[in-house]
């Protein structure tokens, strides 16, 4: 095998992200890269359109920390618990600094999909009679081409960089994930530069033994970083749990602009990459994450043809 | 106000309010087939009808799960706990194209920070969108589940601030401005949805008359209709046959304390 893409996340962020760009790192609650998002705040990019169909926290960590002028979204908060406290102290009120572009969840996914095929719009059947088109301009009403009535466009996404975290990929950068897929197809083919982001870099024939699992071909993707941990406090099925403890925590310190700050040095300036978070965070935390029990999917044999 | 502490159903009633909405939630859902489960209150609702009255219910979760069965409760709908034992799990676009927009979801269950009376719904801003009071967290899936479902069920506890005669932002149509207009609408705009059929309160029970407008049917068991009109932005339609809502069985109690929501997340 040759043209190994595997490289550090500080090698990774370094030569992929620039200022100004436009990031998604994405993930539907599951394997969202904390470990990508904090060496972005570490090599103090800065002006990135974040793009994200639900910021979670590590936007509110990223916009607390500065790196963004503009977020484009489709849900806001800290599931279950509340608000994204640092970026609501910049989205309300007469101070209200950071640019918003907001679509609903469909919208979005759309939005990817339409960049991932190189297409101009992707029409949906969402917004009608919705104040959502009024506050966002780019989502506009079309008339069928074949007359049957009236639906709603939007623009292709493409970033410019995304970062997606998976359960495995070769060096090659030969992706696959289970458990929730969200939209990091569509957000990876979208891209002009993809980062992979894994818990364990396997052989090829691993890959190769089960292709229906591949989500994204290396041949889209231009570095594979391996950072086990690199999706908490986010989490990795079959691997580790959600922290929600951390999900809490996050709430009051979030809410106070002194403790965010120490919070993003003690956490994230201060340490040089995820393997010391992981050990900052400690055997007995991390191991209260694994999950209580196995339950293995029934292997299925693709048979061989020759 | 009858008697009792705060966030209780009444003196000496044996659950909370919180817990009246959530069994009256449930209940509901008796004979549907297939659930688009909302973030928030919906998911400990649906999960309790899933264990009692709808047993047979499907749960789709807009992360990309159909036919989940969740082994716990868990404080974000996207958890491990809805993938592992699930029928499918599809990427989002799957799940919004195929399931919600291709016409499969027969409840989609909302929760809200405002409602009008004509159940359309804000969860966008507090007050003006360019320089808002207060950032609520947007659509998430709602604007589409609220167009595409079959019919909207919404749970929310009712307040003066949350039941406004005028949303500060319709980021979820229900019935618009009036049965009338929402029919006519929907039928020219090709919506699958019928618009919303009930909303479920700490409270008691609303459903929709024929002007579309939501209308008291139940009253918990310790609330009054004074209470109720002090919590609405606009004087109630109530039925002329307002009845009282069954309080909780010890089962459905003990499935909630025991099973579901044992730290009290979603029923403090």
């Amino acid at each position: 095998m040759s043209g190994s893409k595997v490289a550090s996340m500080r090698d990774a962020i370094a030569t992929l992200v620039c200022d100004g760009d436009t990031v998604a790192i994405e993930g539907f609650t599951h394997l969202i890269s904390f470990a990508a998002g904090h060496e972005i705040i570490r090599q103090r990019r800065r002006d990135l359109v974040l793009a994200r169909m639900t910021p979670d926290l590590i936007y509110d960590q990223m916009v607390a920390a500065g790196v963004a002028r503009r977020l484009i979204f489709s849900w806001l908060g800290n599931p279950g618990v509340g608000g994204l406290n640092a970026i609501r102290r910049v989205t309300e009120g007469a101070d209200a600094s950071l640019e918003l572009e907001e679509y609903s969840h469909f919208g979005m996914v759309a939005r990817y999909t339409a960049g991932a095929a190189n297409l101009p719009f992707m029409p949906l059947r969402s917004y009608f009679e919705s104040d959502l088109p009024r506050v966002n301009p780019l989502i506009r009403p079309i008339a069928s081409p074949y007359g049957d009535g009236t639906v709603y466009a939007v623009p292709p996404l493409k970033p410019d960089v995304t970062v997606i975290h998976a359960q495995r990929a070769d060096a090659a950068g030969n992706t696959q994930v289970w458990g929730l897929l969200g939209c990091q197809k569509e957000a990876a083919f979208a891209a002009r530069r993809v980062i992979v982001v894994v818990e364990e870099l396997v052989d090829e024939a691993v890959i190769r033994a089960d292709p229906n699992r591949t989500i994204v071909p290396g041949i889209v993707v231009d570095a594979v970083v391996v950072e086990p941990w690199g999706a908490h406090p986010s989490y990795v099925q079959g691997r580790y749990d959600r922290d929600n403890r951390f999900y809490r925590d996050w709430d009051p310190i979030s809410r106070d602009p002194a403790a965010t700050d120490a919070w993003l040095r003690e956490w994230v300036y201060d340490l040089d990459g995820r393997a010391a978070y992981a050990e900052k965070l400690g055997q007995e935390r991390l191991d209260s994450l694994r999950p209580s029990g196995s339950a293995p999917s029934g292997a299925v044999d693709y048979g061989e043809y020759r | 106000m009858t008697a009792g502490r705060p966030g209780t159903g009444g003196a000496d009633a044996g659950f909370t309010k919180s817990e009246m909405m959530i069994v009256a939630a449930a209940r509901e859902l008796a004979g549907q087939r297939v659930c688009f489960v909302g973030v928030g209150l919906p998911n400990i609702a649906v999960n309790l009808a899933k264990r009692t009255v709808a047993p047979e219910m499907e749960l789709v979760y807009e992360a990309g799960v159909f036919g989940a069965r969740p082994a716990r409760l868990p404080l974000s709908i996207g958890d491990p706990t809805i993938v592992t034992g699930a029928t499918a799990v599809t990427s989002m676009w799957e799940l919004f194209a195929y399931y919600l927009q291709g016409g499969l979801i027969d409840v989609g269950f909302l929760g809200a920070a405002q409602i009008d009376r004509f159940g359309n719904i804000n969860t966008t801003v507090i007050g003006d969108y360019t320089r808002p009071k207060t950032r609520l967290p947007g659509s998430g899936g709602a604007c589409e589940i609220a167009i595409n479902a079959r019919q909207i069920f919404v749970i929310m506890r009712q307040s003066a601030r949350s039941f406004v005669d005028r949303i500060d932002f319709r980021t979820s149509p229900g019935n618009l401005g009036g049965a009338e207009k929402s029919e006519r609408i929907r039928r020219e705009q090709g919506w699958l949805g019928r618009g919303p059929s009930v909303v479920v309160t700490d409270l008691g029970i609303w459903h929709f008359d024929e002007t579309g407008e939501m209308r008291l049917d139940f009253l918990h068991p310790g609330a009054t209709l004074d209470e109720v009109r002090a919590t609405l932005g606009w004087a109630p339609h109530v039925s002329a046959s307002l009845a009282p809502t069954p309080a909780p069985t010890e089962e459905e109690l003990r499935l909630i304390r025991d099973e579901l929501d044992p730290e009290g997340m979603y029923t403090k």
